[in-house]
């Protein structure tokens, strides 16, 4: 980015595939609730493949595409350091065991999900679960409604209303909104 | 071609995939919807019981879509439907990946992310509303909504001890 072509403090590691392999096979078995602290640490802390700031951009990217985040910064990390086979690998780590995993329960929902007591854990847990949901919201609302006036409260509560109570399908809600507050991020400077 | 579940559910959710902006937990109103209201795949206890299962279980949220799919058709549901939502947006993230670094400073790249935060919420938001009134169906379970909510705003209490603590005052036959 800048001209003085002086190569960064950049993570020094390279992974090899199978290492790659092996850092997201564990991230994925570790990450209760949310996988993305494991990955931080595993790849910022503990490997040293990518400095803070490195692990904050490429994160930013998978943030910046649409569907699951962990999902999106597993093929741009093993992009970057193994090209589509290096991708391919990462995925593969991220998604295999949990999805084998989630065969199993799966089945297991299928053949004894009317058992009273299996549905009683799962109503308490179902119920925390949602509660967990509204602090995530609450933290995410936070910086939003501190700072001085802007769109965000609004565009937020539109999307709410549009999805939770008028039961709108996601992409029509997207079409009309998305495009507003954009334009309102434009011209705010 | 359009009778067969298979279809069905890799058209939503590879549609879905590319408009889950802010992750899986943007899209469970969007599945819900599907899943519960437009094709009746199962009922809104159901939906609330997969959530549960996906999110005591290791690995991205995401892999409620398995679930969903398993229900649905059974394995070859759950790759349909996994395939589904992570195909598309990994597509996306490859070709996207080459270019992002030159765009990084860009302003139109820094409107699209900062006008997209709020839509997000939104969304989330709409989750935890879907998911509240699909798992709260008496006052007890509504108020270990609410405590879930104010523990986890308030503390960093690692979220497996919250899920054991509604699992087992869910069995002990409160809710």
């Amino acid at each position: 980015m800048s001209e003085l072509s002086a190569p960064p403090a950049s993570a020094t590691q390279q992974p090899s595939l199978s290492e790659l392999l092996r850092a997201f096979v564990i991230v994925s078995v570790s990450g209760f609730g949310g996988a993305l602290p494991w990955a931080r640490r595993m790849i910022v802390e503990q490997k040293r493949w990518m400095t803070a700031e490195e692990f904050n951009e490429a994160f930013a990217l998978s943030q910046f595409l649409p569907g699951p985040n962990l999902v999106n910064f597993s093929v741009v990390f093993g992009l970057r350091f193994g090209g589509a086979r290096g991708a391919a690998v990462a995925l593969a780590g991220l998604m295999g065991p949990p999805l084998v995993i989630i065969t199993v329960l799966a089945a297991l929902y299928a053949r004894y999900g009317d058992l009273e007591a299996l549905g009683r854990i799962l109503a308490g847990i179902a119920a925390a679960a949602a509660g967990l949901l509204i602090a995530v919201v609450a933290k995410m609302a936070e910086p939003m409604f501190v700072t001085r006036w802007n769109s965000g409260p609004v565009i937020a509560i539109a999307a709410f209303v549009g999805v939770a109570i008028m039961h709108w399908p996601l992409p029509w809600v997207f079409v009309g909104l998305a495009p507003v507050s954009i334009a309102f991020a434009w011209f705010k400077r | 071609m359009n009778d067969s579940p298979l279809t069905t559910l890799f058209g939503y959710f590879a549609l879905l995939s590319l408009f889950a902006v802010g992750g899986a937990n943007a899209a469970i109103p969007e599945m819900h919807r599907i899943a519960v209201d437009v094709m009746h795949w199962m009922t809104d206890r159901q939906f609330a019981d997969m959530f549960a299962i996906a999110q005591v279980s290791p690995g991205p949220n995401i892999i409620i879509v398995t679930l969903i799919g398993y229900h649905v058709a059974g394995i070859a549901g759950a790759a349909v439907a996994t395939g589904a939502m992570c195909g598309p947006t990994c597509l996306l993230a490859f070709l996207v990946a080459r270019t992002w670094d030159r765009f990084k400073d860009a302003h139109w790249r820094i409107s699209i992310q900062a006008g997209l935060v709020p839509v997000s919420l939104g969304l989330i938001g709409a989750s935890a509303f879907v998911l509240a009134r699909a798992a709260d169906n008496n006052v007890y379970a509504g108020a270990i909504t609410a405590v879930t909510a104010v523990v986890a705003f308030a503390t960093r209490l690692n979220p497996l001890w919250i899920f054991l603590a509604g699992g087992l005052l869910g069995l002990s036959g409160w809710l």
